[in-house]
């Protein structure tokens, strides 16, 4: 079943004809991900060529969406456009939108999580300055690579990509029922809790990995979370400890402010939860590993 | 982007916030003709980015220009908690009456923004979070309605000031949100802002902290930024658009992704405990697709610090391939010998992922008596760490 992302999901990509577009949709076809069309007002009406695949391109969401009944959205347009490309997607309704986009402005997120919340929150929001979503097997939806894993029995939430490849990689042989890459931006849509939440209802996924790092206090939350409504297995890993405080490592949302975001902090509140944190992504998955048995 | 109080000041002056006349020197000398300017009695302020210089003695009142002459010489030059004060600000007096707290940020908890108000003002606001909590209002601003009339009455309300002042305080609070939103802030507190003897809301001293994400549309804050200040392997760095935080570690690291470079500054500083308290020196992210120029960038700057005595390189080929990745760093290497580089530090490389058996073989291929392989991210950090501890 997975969460979120499904081989029924139909997939519109905004920004397809631009290059990193052109790229990552080519790639989630060969990944067998359901695309539908793409959007850019200037280019209504043509097509792509993908490989022997041709995919419409529409003048707006909301007409893609009339005309192809796509469920998902993805973002892939320039920062200083993303802002508007969400408010579209969030006024088309569609259900799904994942903002690949990085580098974009606080008062940019900020105001299209405001405006979701003020259209009734019917569009999830995945991201921005994310990796996206995949279930393997299924449907592929941003820049994971499709190739690390297979199908299988871990839920995956992580804050960051590049450690969603790692950890993926390192239980490839158990597989995956769905991985989410959430982002590193200080506001972002769906949050650790929220995937959290969809993989306790999961009946695909028996343990879950959850990748937090330094900045905010998202991880605390998802622990209080954890103790309170998840019953099935809980594996934590946190980077940033050697992290100084004051400096943003990376990623916007990655900053240590006083005591408040330090990795310690976020360790401590996971394991009071009950969730067993590795030390490094490896030791990590080998805890995944025995709890699954 | 933290910014010093006098560009705090010149961003509420430039929208309408009230503000004491004020100019920023560098020089004692020049402070007597800027104290004549503001009228002889002037308070003369360090400009430095942290909390607490009043106590530590950067603030002092001058009584003429000569006297500003005198303790501008005193302030500039001094240390506060390891900033050396570079500027001093000098600002017309005020005979205080009351001193508040004002401040707009984002809550990042609530995704969303926050007014924080109180009538506790002057002192470590952090304080009054934490000893009394109910003298600090906090009202949530929704990011698209911002702060109308209705607002900035709710916030006066809740903050309780007094009935003489609100309507001033209100105004305040609309144009310092102005700020707020206009300059792509996160973070524009007034602490204190002040009453004066003759009926005057002023915002004495700020603080404001700007989004870099911000930059395409906000071309005037480059200017800003403290560029002398810089660690100048970061501002090397940064000329070359590269992702880069100094340390005061041994071993040099560079990889791809935020997430993973923070990863493994934490397995390095691990490992680092086995090898006499090594530790990682830097933070440097390539990002995805890194070319080999991109690769020899980052070794440069690394290979530059003289701190560093091993370098790790850790990637994982996501949509990028592992053999990419390993020309990069055989041609990295070869573009510094022929810059005339003197390349002598170790260098242990881990592939995974995309290609990487293909990245190894070439590494294997290319035999570079500096460059070890090891397969895994534990392995690689505990081998650079040995190896920095060993050319300590």
């Amino acid at each position: 079943m997975a969460i979120f992302l499904t081989k029924d999901s139909k997939v519109i990509v905004q920004g397809m004809t631009g290059a990193t577009g052109m790229k990552h949709t080519r790639l989630m076809l060969g990944d067998g991900t359901n695309i539908v069309g793409g959007v850019n007002p200037r280019k209504a009406g043509t097509s792509v060529d993908f490989d022997g695949t041709d995919i419409p391109v529409f003048g707006s969401v909301k007409e893609a969406v009339e005309k192809t009944g796509a469920d998902v959205t993805v973002i892939f347009v320039p920062e200083k456009f993303t802002k508007d490309a969400v408010v579209e997607a969030i006024d088309a309704e569609i259900p799904l939108a994942v903002v690949i986009t990085e580098g974009i402005a606080v008062h940019d997120s900020a105001a299209f999580w405001a405006y979701a919340g003020k259209k009734g929150n019917k569009t999830r929001i995945i991201g921005p300055n994310c990796p996206g979503i995949i279930t393997p097997g299924q449907s592929n939806v941003g820049i994971i690579p499709g190739d690390i894993t297979k199908p299988g029995r871990i839920g995956l939430v992580s804050k960051s990509g590049t450690l969603t490849y790692q950890m993926m990689y390192e239980l490839r042989d158990i597989g995956f029922s769905t991985a989410v890459g959430i982002g590193g931006d200080p506001v972002i849509g769906t949050t650790h809790i929220d995937a959290l939440k969809a993989f306790q209802a999961d009946p695909d996924t028996d343990l879950i990995v959850m990748i937090g790092e330094i900045g905010g206090d998202a991880e605390e939350r998802a622990a209080d979370f954890v103790k309170a409504h998840v019953t099935k297995p809980v594996v934590g890993y946190v980077a940033g400890f050697t992290a100084p405080e004051g400096k943003t490592m990376g990623h916007a949302g990655a900053i240590v402010s006083g005591s408040s975001g330090t990795a310690q902090a976020k360790k401590e509140a996971l394991e009071a939860a009950g969730v067993k944190v590795g030390k490094t992504p490896t030791e990590t998955a080998r805890l995944a590993r025995e709890l699954l048995g | 982007m933290d910014l010093f109080e006098y560009q705090a000041r010149d961003l509420f002056a430039k929208h309408g916030v009230p503000v004491l006349a004020g100019e920023v020197i560098d020089t004692p000398e020049a402070a007597r003709e800027v104290a004549e300017r503001l009228g002889g009695r002037a308070v003369v302020k360090a400009q430095v980015k942290t909390g607490g210089r009043g106590k530590a003695g950067g603030v002092k009142l001058a009584a003429d220009p000569d006297d500003a002459v005198v303790k501008a010489g005193q302030i500039l030059g001094m240390d506060i908690k390891g900033h050396t004060v570079h500027k001093v600000m000098l600002a017309q007096t005020a005979d205080i009456e009351k001193e508040y707290y004002v401040s707009f940020l984002l809550d990042r908890t609530n995704r969303t923004f926050l007014a924080m108000a109180s009538v506790e003002g002057g002192m470590d606001i952090e304080e009054v979070a934490a000893t009394k909590p109910e003298a600090l209002a906090r009202i949530p601003v929704d990011a698209i309605d911002g702060v109308t009339d209705e607002k900035a009455r709710e916030i006066v309300a809740a903050a309780r000031f007094p009935e003489e002042v609100a309507g001033q305080v209100a105004d305040v609070l609309k144009t310092l949100w102005t700020v707020f939103i206009t300059e792509d802030a996160l973070l524009v507190e007034v602490n204190p802002l002040v009453t004066t003897a003759d009926g005057r809301v002023i915002a004495l001293d700020g603080k404001v902290s700007l989004d870099e994400n911000a930059g395409f549309r906000q071309p005037d804050h480059e200017a800003l930024e403290d560029k002398a200040a810089a660690d100048p392997l970061e501002a090397a760095a940064k000329a070359k658009n590269l992702n880069y935080v100094k340390l005061d570690g041994e071993v040099g690291i560079i990889g791809n992704g935020a997430g993973l470079v923070m990863s493994t500054l934490d397995v390095v500083a691990y490992a680092g405990e086995q090898h006499g308290g090594v530790k990682p020196a830097n933070f440097l992210d390539i990002g995805g697709g890194a070319s080999a120029q991109v690769m020899a960038n980052g070794l440069e700057i690394i290979l530059g610090d003289p701190d560093v005595k091993s370098v790790f390189v850790n990637v994982f080929g996501g949509i990028t391939a592992c053999d990419e990745v390993a020309n990069g760093i055989v041609q990295a290497l070869e573009l510094l010998k022929n810059k005339g580089e003197d390349v002598t530090k170790p260098l242990v490389v881990r592939l995974d992922g995309n290609n990487a058996e293909l990245g190894r073989k070439i590494l294997s291929d290319a035999n570079h008596p500096l460059v070890q392989r090891v397969d895994t991210m534990d392995g690689a950090a505990d081998k650079a760490a040995e190896l920095a501890a060993a050319a300590r």
